[in-house]
């Protein structure tokens, strides 16, 4: 994945200006930023939610456009959103499968829904969070934050095959919920899945990926290698007390 | 496919499961109707449940609305509403009975084309709901113009052509495959059918999880890869094709078509969609739930008739429910609670 001169501007906001973000193949890289820095902003482009105002996108070694989220999840991009993108009148196997339902019988539209496979797909996807949801066929809605946020997770989990994109994953979780999210995480760089990370959690970042860009109103500031660099650092990138020239071994944008 | 793995302890199914919405509603017919039942005896010395001709006359009064109420359902679960459902039983009963004519009638509306075979009119008529439903869908799915205001449109179109068609004059003398169509209880069968079809397409398929999808979140639906104008399109297409066969049935029934056929039928097929459980923000609702508000305002109606209440406070007391049922579903709303 890589992209040149990435731009998206709402109106006169400019959410994002020229990033230039790369990562190789089986990498693990974590997005960094304050609040509004344009992190979520990158992702809905690199996912075919929304296009970007200017730039052009590589993926899996050549130029896409992706024109809708459709696009992204064909070409092997499953993305975790900030806001989850839940269905809350649904139960959790609708939530995991929607828009790519396991049918019985295909009558167009009116295909019957395969409920007993999704339900048990989604049951051992659900594991691999280790959340505990009481009743899979209740709806989202009465679920807690984090009950939510698994099944996003594990929604992404399985059906990711090229590229995982997290936004914020842990952000509602517990102690043991973050530590077997990034257990899954972890698995996913054993098997050789690129995954982009966004978390506010440093010591999540260095202990999870093996390079960072930092965001800072919308601009990418720099890069770094995960093991060349420390937490203190990282704030004052972010914070933009230090800058790219500073920091030895950063690559700016 | 990720393969991974937990040791830990989990129990997935160890919690309650939420009862269906159902359930309440039903609670309400019952608590209702046995009300009725306990005036009946005070006030007319008879019982108002155990009379087998008012039950059917009650059912078959509601069924003609329940048919459209069906569409009307499914559109409010996308969080939409449809106004238009009226006026298209108006337009549609014109358009079909002019092609549903005898020939020994002299002043038929095309002299040329009587007689014909019941699948003429049926087809005319579907195509005028279909019409009616892709223009409605065309308009709020992809010119994204609030449903209220779209089917408020063709609400008072439809009705203008309806009006237009005969220059306001009434339409009758159907050939006898078309008075059919309505005849004695058919309209209870006919909702029946339709009501079991969509309850299992609602539940069953991928058409009645992404309706369910859309009404509960459009954005999520839209980013999980659901193409939701194409799909709302197809929802008011149902609901206009259910209108106009509501409209055939209607004229069927009556032998003879006006241009004021079914009017206010639109809040009324709402209003059971809603004492039904169906929520108006959307996402929530289901058929068994409008057939039991159905049956509901069925008993209301002949109930008050049954203790020859008069009509204006039939037509209040009705409002009254409306407004009840829609201010429960706020509530409703307002008080669900995360639970843990
Ligand atoms: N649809 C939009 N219209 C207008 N401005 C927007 C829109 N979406 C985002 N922005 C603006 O773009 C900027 C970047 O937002 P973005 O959501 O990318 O931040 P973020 O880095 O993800 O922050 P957080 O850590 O809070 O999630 C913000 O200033 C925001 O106000
Ligand atoms: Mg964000």
């Amino acid at each position: 994945m890589r992209t040149e001169g990435l731009s998206k501007h709402y109106g006169g906001v400019e959410a994002m200006n020229d990033a230039n973000f790369f990562m190789r193949r089986g990498e693990h890289v974590a997005i960094v930023g304050d609040n509004g820095a344009g992190k979520s902003t990158i992702v809905r482009q690199l996912t075919g939610v929304e296009q970007p105002t200017k730039g052009r996108i590589f993926f899996d070694g050549h130029e896409v456009r992706f024109g809708g989220p459709m696009d992204a999840r064909e070409a092997g991009i499953e993305t975790v959103f900030q806001n989850l993108a839940l269905a809350d009148e649904l139960d959790v196997p609708s939530n995991i499968f929607l828009g790519r339902e396991l049918t019985r019988f295909n009558l167009g539209p009116f295909s019957i829904l395969d409920e007993k496979k999704m339900t048990e797909i989604a049951l051992e996807g659900l594991k691999t969070t280790g959340v505990k949801i009481p009743h899979l066929k209740n709806t989202i809605r009465n679920m807690s934050g984090g009950q939510r946020q698994c099944v996003a997770i594990s929604r992404a989990a399985a059906f990711a095959s090229k590229l995982i994109i997290m936004d914020e994953p842990t952000a509602a979780l517990g102690v043991a919920e973050t530590a077997q999210v990034e257990e899954i995480i972890k698995k996913l760089k054993a098997q050789g899945i690129p995954l982009i990370l966004i978390s506010h959690n440093l010591r999540q970042v260095f202990d999870l990926v093996d390079r960072i860009f930092v965001f800072r109103r919308g601009r990418i500031v720099c890069s770094l290698d995960a093991k060349n660099t420390d937490g203190s650092e990282l704030v004052e990138l972010i914070t933009g007390i230090k800058h790219a020239e500073d920091v030895p071994g950063a690559m700016p944008n | 496919m990720v393969e991974l793995k937990y040791e830990g302890d989990i129990s997935q199914h160890s919690g309650q499961r939420v009862k269906p919405p159902e359930l309440n509603v039903l609670y309400g017919l019952i608590g209702i109707a046995v009300i009725f039942e306990v005036l009946g005896w005070i006030f007319q010395g008879q019982s108002f449940l155990f009379n087998a001709q008012r039950l059917s006359i009650m059912i078959l009064q509601v069924s003609v609305v329940g048919i459209i109420a069906i569409g009307v359902t499914q559109v409010i679960i996308t969080g939409g509403i449809d106004l238009s459902s009226g006026s298209v039983v108006g337009a549609t009963a014109m358009f079909a009975m002019s092609f549903a004519q005898v020939s020994s009638y002299t002043r038929a509306v095309y002299p040329a084309l009587t007689d014909l075979p019941l699948l003429i009119p049926l087809i005319v008529g579907l195509s005028c709901g279909v019409l009616a439903g892709l223009v409605n869908g065309a308009l709020i799915a992809y010119a994204k113009i609030p449903p209220f205001i779209a089917t408020l449109g063709m609400m008072v179109t439809a009705r203008g052509i309806a009006k237009w068609y005969t220059k306001g004059k009434p339409v009758s003398f159907p050939t006898d495959s078309f008075a059919g169509l309505g005849e004695g209880m058919t309209p209870v069968l006919w909702f029946i059918i339709l009501a079991v079809l969509f309850q299992l397409a609602l539940r069953y398929t991928v058409y009645g999880k992404h309706t369910y999808a859309i009404g509960s979140n459009a954005e999520a639906a839209r980013i999980s890869g659901i193409n939701v104008e194409r799909h709302l399109l197809l929802v008011y297409v149902i609901a206009g094709a259910l209108a106009a066969f509501a409209g055939m049935v209607v004229a069927s029934r009556g032998l003879t078509a006006q241009a004021g056929m079914g009017t206010m039928y639109e809040l009324d097929a709402i209003a059971m969609a809603v004492i039904g459980g169906t929520s108006l923000s959307g996402g929530r609702g289901s058929i068994i739930g409008t057939a039991l508000g159905m049956l509901i305002f069925g008993v209301i109606i002949s109930g008050f008739t049954f203790l020859r209440i008069d009509a204006y406070y039939q037509e209040m007391i009705k409002g009254m429910i409306i407004v009840a049922a829609v201010v429960y579903d706020v509530y409703r709303q307002k008080t669900r609670v995360v639970v843990k």
